[in-house]
């Protein structure tokens, strides 16, 4: 019996160095990432930010602005310490669903909403209903790894015929007709798409229906249409895959191409010259895009068959949805207040380095107004 | 027997308030223990009638044939969504894994029990059962980037010289496929069984094995004889288990697997699906109904591994009179 | 007997002629050099790409070899012995060149960013696509989910398991020992839509660490009670019937005698528990929704725990984010080995008590 009393002693003071040790672990912790790796909050551009709120910050949707929202966020929170933004980048189609069913203050993604999605969200917001802001444009850069190849040009009927395994091999006639001086291999296309409900695919399954409907029978859906070629979670997924796969191609961010370092095609629209995916020529189809959204919905609608010299036509406006009334008590101050940032001139030019395109100023002047009247 | 639960004879000149402590502790005490049986009834209970009534819920409304519809389109309206693709990719990976990590893992536990020098024996099955706890997520992670990556050469070699049988075709391209799920299950479950087999395996009798030696037996047919009949069920019940762990995994199985809800012999080509990796992949655009929908498969994913546990504990149950071992 | 002339067989001519020619000791390695050597011969004449093919080619070349010469030389059964032997070993490398990579892949690559500043930093304000950031915000967010799920199905187990070993008759104990079965038989993602159902969805919770916990204690409650269950049953009767002859109560001999003999098993029975439910990710990923900074209350506000964590990095896809998914592998394994060690020691310190 002396020994387990003795035994029994141990034991307690075993849980104690335990406890301890979690207490001191808790103490020695810090979310202060400031000194170390990645570059510095921009300095210049926290004094300007007006803080609001406390708390957290909920959020989920599209990984297509992944990236915007990690750079926003940091910025943010190096200005304002009291709020923290917790963005869980799992797709569009995740993001609404999390933001319809209430469990987000804001859903980011790359379409806008459909009316029973809409419909949907007046349930959550009490007296509202969710409104789509655009908050930034990108260019969706078709990418592919293929030995020997630094420059391919594509258009939208090969694009669609690749999309859908029509088109099969690299050294197919079409590919070769659009590149005559590369040097294209007899291997298999593999075409990666998105296995998850994407912004990303509905944008990109838009622009080849609508220029190249010959060849691309499909209705857009933020669902991938057919069953041709692999899948891949997220636009990470599928630049890692294509990262990593010979005879590869696919479509993705261009922050995700430029992130991950991989070819990115140019486009031929008809225009005199094939098109770069770059986010100057994103910007440029992108100030052509017109707003559609009634009130303080501003929901856009871009032109995928523009014609226009170095318009890169496969864009998307990458939109937070939010409600326009009826948000969240507890963090409608914060919501507010960073979406602001995200709006501002800062926040905005802050991205383009990303390779994301800025919105027109007269849509962020709307945004502006318009995030500021949301209650 | 522990059965005497009459309290002992109180005897009379015993101080009262002693034994009536002891009753009023004995009362409590049973009531906690049994009514912590009872609350773990409850619970389990309310599991399996929630999602029972979700999963019922989700089949009625269900536009396709819950059994032989191949694509998940649990969202659309109406809905239409089947698990077809989803038996065949769980059960093919599992076989797969199973025809893979069994004789491997019988092959180690022998290699441990009965070949290996004896001062490797030792460290190789601590290693392994250490190996046996690591978590799926690292053999994921493993599997997406460094199994697959290494798998094409492979598989191509395999297409040039079985290609012919049809169902180990390869088009080339990243093997996302059923297949590298059932090897990197493989791998997974290996520690498990070889663990198992490993114990009962250094349970068998000394004496038939020493009898048989001197009678001038082999190594191999010491093992034939004395070992293989005595571990049998053990092996098969370590097998069931290790296939259970393979059936219900899900992120190792979501990290490897390029989804789509397509059903084809070609199991080294890209596609398919699992119960647990599409519930794990659909849930997060999942609706309130998608989610029921799930529940369903997942109810499913569930019979499927209640059978094989049962199967295992059967196998166990009458393999107790051999052994002492709790395993 | 041709084969004896060119491989030096040890003939063991004694007196009555009985025994057989034998291969010598070293016969088996030097096949086993020979088939590795041809192996690869062989791999690189046929441009053969894949390491993996080598491999399989050396080993078949050595399974037959050794079945072939010992055939010729040693007669039958021996070739059948030395068959199984080779088999036997072949699986054995088989098995060990996927677990070593497995375990050589994770510690190099971890031990890249995993230091002082990775184990006490979280990832707030971390892009992901640039180095930096930490994996403190997950260790912190596991050890409070494991812990909760340890204090809910810790006492409802080891009670269970009391009440089906010392007090369990009839229906009732007939019916939690059936459940129990089918407990330990769900899926960790049921268990975690269960939870997504009930809680968060339908009672209207938000995402937490309790939500993850709550998952997690289902999978951890019916091991606990199975592993407590084959502790208590190892307890011999003697004991409980020699604490009852002295008069007292069931319930100070089940707390006095029962518990103590056995507690080096059930705490090592839980310490495993703990570290099977440690390295869950599937019920994380759907409940406790994962999160960039430090929330050390696990009753409020998302949080993030090591597997979800080392999930995210690796959705994240690219190298940044591929270094800290490894170094949180790393990290995951040794808090899993560390429970796993310090329930082996619990076991072999106590085991002497009872045996």
């Amino acid at each position: 019996m002396k020994l387990q009393r003795k035994n029994r002693l141990r034991a307690v003071t075993l849980g104690a160095v335990a406890v301890s040790g979690a207490l001191v672990l808790t103490a020695c912790g810090s979310d202060d990432n400031a000194g170390g790796g990645g570059d510095k909050g921009n300095a210049g551009a926290a004094s300007k930010i007006k803080c609001a709120g406390e708390g957290q910050l909920l959020a989920a949707g599209s990984t297509a602005q992944k990236n915007a929202i990690d750079q926003w966020s940091k910025d943010y929170s190096a200005a304002c310490s009291g709020v923290t933004i917790n963005y869980q980048a799992n797709g569009s189609g995740a993001g609404i669903e999390a933001f319809n069913s209430g469990k987000v203050s804001f859903a980011g993604s790359d379409s806008a909403m459909k009316p029973e999605e809409v419909a949907a969200s007046k349930k959550i917001c009490k007296g509202g209903q969710g409104v789509n802001l655009p908050m930034l444009g990108g260019p969706i850069a078709i990418t592919y790894n293929v030995e020997g190849v630094d420059d391919l040009v594509l258009d939208a009927d090969t694009l669609a015929k690749i999309f859908d395994g029509k088109i099969t091999k690299w050294n197919d006639a079409a590919i070769k007709k659009l590149n005559p001086e590369a040097k294209l291999p007899g291997s298999k296309i593999q075409a990666f798409h998105r296995s998850d409900e994407s912004g990303t695919t509905d944008n990109l399954t838009k622009y080849l229906q609508a220029a190249a409907p010959k060849s691309w029978k499909y209705e857009p859906d933020k669902k991938w249409p057919n069953q041709s070629g692999q899948a891949a979670d997220g636009s990470s997924g599928v630049a890692s895959q294509v990262k990593q796969t010979a005879g590869s191609i696919s479509y993705v961010e261009l922050s995700y191409a430029t992130g991950n370092e991989i070819p990115t095609a140019k486009i031929d629209t008809g225009a005199g010259e094939p098109v770069e995916a770059s986010t100057d020529n994103a910007s440029k189809a992108i100030a052509a895009a017109k707003v559609t959204g009634k009130g303080n919905d501003l929901a856009m609608e871009l032109d995928y068959t523009t014609k226009a010299a170095s318009a890169y036509p496969i864009t998307l406006l990458t939109y937070e949805i939010a409600c326009d009334k009826g948000n969240k008590a507890e963090t409608l101050k914060a919501t507010k207040s960073f979406l602001a940032y995200a709006a501002s001139e800062q926040g905005q030019s802050s991205l383009v380095k990303l390779g994301y395109a800025p919105l027109p100023a007269e849509v962020a002047t709307k945004v502006r107004s318009t995030v500021n009247s949301l209650s | 027997m522990s059965t005497t639960t009459d309290t002992p004879v109180a005897p009379p000149p015993a101080p009262s308030e002693s034994t009536s402590t002891g009753r009023v502790g004995d009362k409590v005490f049973s009531g906690l223990s049994r009514g912590a049986g009872i609350l773990l009834l409850v619970i389990m209970a309310a599991i399996a009638v929630f999602l029972t009534v979700r999963a019922i819920n989700a089949i009625s409304e269900n536009e396709g044939n819950f059994f032989t519809t191949f694509e998940w389109n649990a969202n659309a309206t109406p809905p239409s969504f089947g698990i077809a693709v989803l038996v065949f990719g769980t059960i093919v990976s599992s076989v797969i894994a199973m025809v893979i990590a069994v004789p491997v893992a019988v092959g180690i536990a022998l290699f441990i029990t009965h070949y290996a020098p004896r001062k490797l024996s030792g460290p190789i099955a601590y290693v392994i059962d250490l190996l046996a706890a690591v978590p799926s997520i690292v053999y994921g992670l493993w599997g997406a980037l460094f199994l697959v990556p290494h798998l094409t050469g492979f598989y191509s070699w395999l297409n040039d010289y079985f290609g012919w049988t049809g169902f180990l075709e390869y088009q080339g391209g990243a093997p996302r496929s059923l297949m590298t799920v059932g090897i990197l299950l493989a791998v997974m479950i290996l520690p498990i069984i070889t663990n198992v087999s490993r114990e009962v395996f250094a349970q068998a009798p000394k004496m038939q094995e020493e009898a048989a030696l001197a009678l001038g037996a082999t190594r191999w047919e010491v093992i034939r004889m004395a070992v293989i009949p005595f571990g049998r069920s053990g092996v098969i019940s370590a097998s069931m288990l290790g296939l259970g762990r393979a059936l219900g995994e899900t992120m190792a199985v979501a990290t490897v697997l390029s989804p789509s809800a397509v059903l084809s012999a070609k199991i080294l080509d890209p596609g398919g699906g699992t119960f647990a990796q599409n519930i794990a992949s659909a849930f997060k655009e999942a609706g309130s109904f998608g989610r029921d929908a799930l529940i369903a498969s997942g109810l499913v994913l569930f019979v499927i591994t209640l059978i094989v546990n049962g199967a295992a504990r059967l196998i166990i149950a009458r393999r107790k009179e051999y052994s002492g071992a709790n395993a | 007997m041709t084969a004896t002339t060119t491989l030096p067989a040890t003939e063991q001519t004694d007196a009555l002629g009985i025994h057989q020619p034998r291969l010598p000791k070293w016969a088996p390695a030097g096949i086993a050099l020979g088939a590795a050597a041809v192996g690869v011969g062989i791999g690189t004449v046929a441009g053969l790409s894949s390491r993996i093919q080598w491999g399989l080619i050396a080993a078949l070349l050595f399974v037959l070899a050794s079945y072939a010469i010992s055939a010729t030389v040693e007669g039958k059964r021996q070739a059948k012995d030395r068959f199984a032997t080779s088999m036997v070993w072949v699986a054995f490398l088989l098995a060990v060149i996927p677990l070593a990579s497995l375990i050589w892949e994770t510690v190099s690559r971890g031990i890249k960013v995993l230091d002082a500043y990775f184990l006490t930093h979280s990832m707030s304000g971390v892009v992901t696509i640039q180095p930096g950031g930490g994996v403190y915000h997950a260790i912190l967010g596991t050890l409070e989910q494991v812990g909760i799920a340890t204090l809910i199905s810790a006492p409802i187990g080891l009670l269970t398991a009391i009440y089906l070993v010392e007090y369990g008759k009839g229906k009732l104990a007939k019916a939690v020992t059936f459940f129990v079965d089918v407990m330990t038989g769900i899926p960790s993602i049921v268990a975690g839509l269960f939870i997504l159902s009930l809680w968060i969805m339908m009672l209207g919770f938000s995402y937490s660490g309790l939500a993850g916990a709550m998952a997690l204690s289902i999978l951890m409650m019916p091991v606990v009670v199975r592993s407590t269950e084959e502790m208590l049953k190892l307890v011999p009767n003697e004991l409980r019937e020699a604490s009852y002859a002295l008069g007292v109560p069931k319930w100070k001999t089940i707390m006095k005698v029962v518990l103590p003999t056995s507690i080096g098993g059930i705490t090592t029975g839980v310490m495993l528990a703990i570290a099977r439910i440690a390295g869950e990710s599937a019920p994380l990923l759907l409940l406790v929704f994962g999160n960039p900074v430090i929330n050390g209350n696990p009753f409020d506000g998302a949080q993030a725990g090591l597997p979800l964590f080392i999930y995210e990095q690796w959705a994240n896809g690219n190298e940044a984010s591929y270094d800290r998914a490894w170094a949180a592998a790393l990290v995951l394994i040794a808090f899993v080995m560390i429970l796993n060690l310090v329930a082996r020691g619990i076991a072999r310190w106590k085991a002497p008590q009872h045996r």
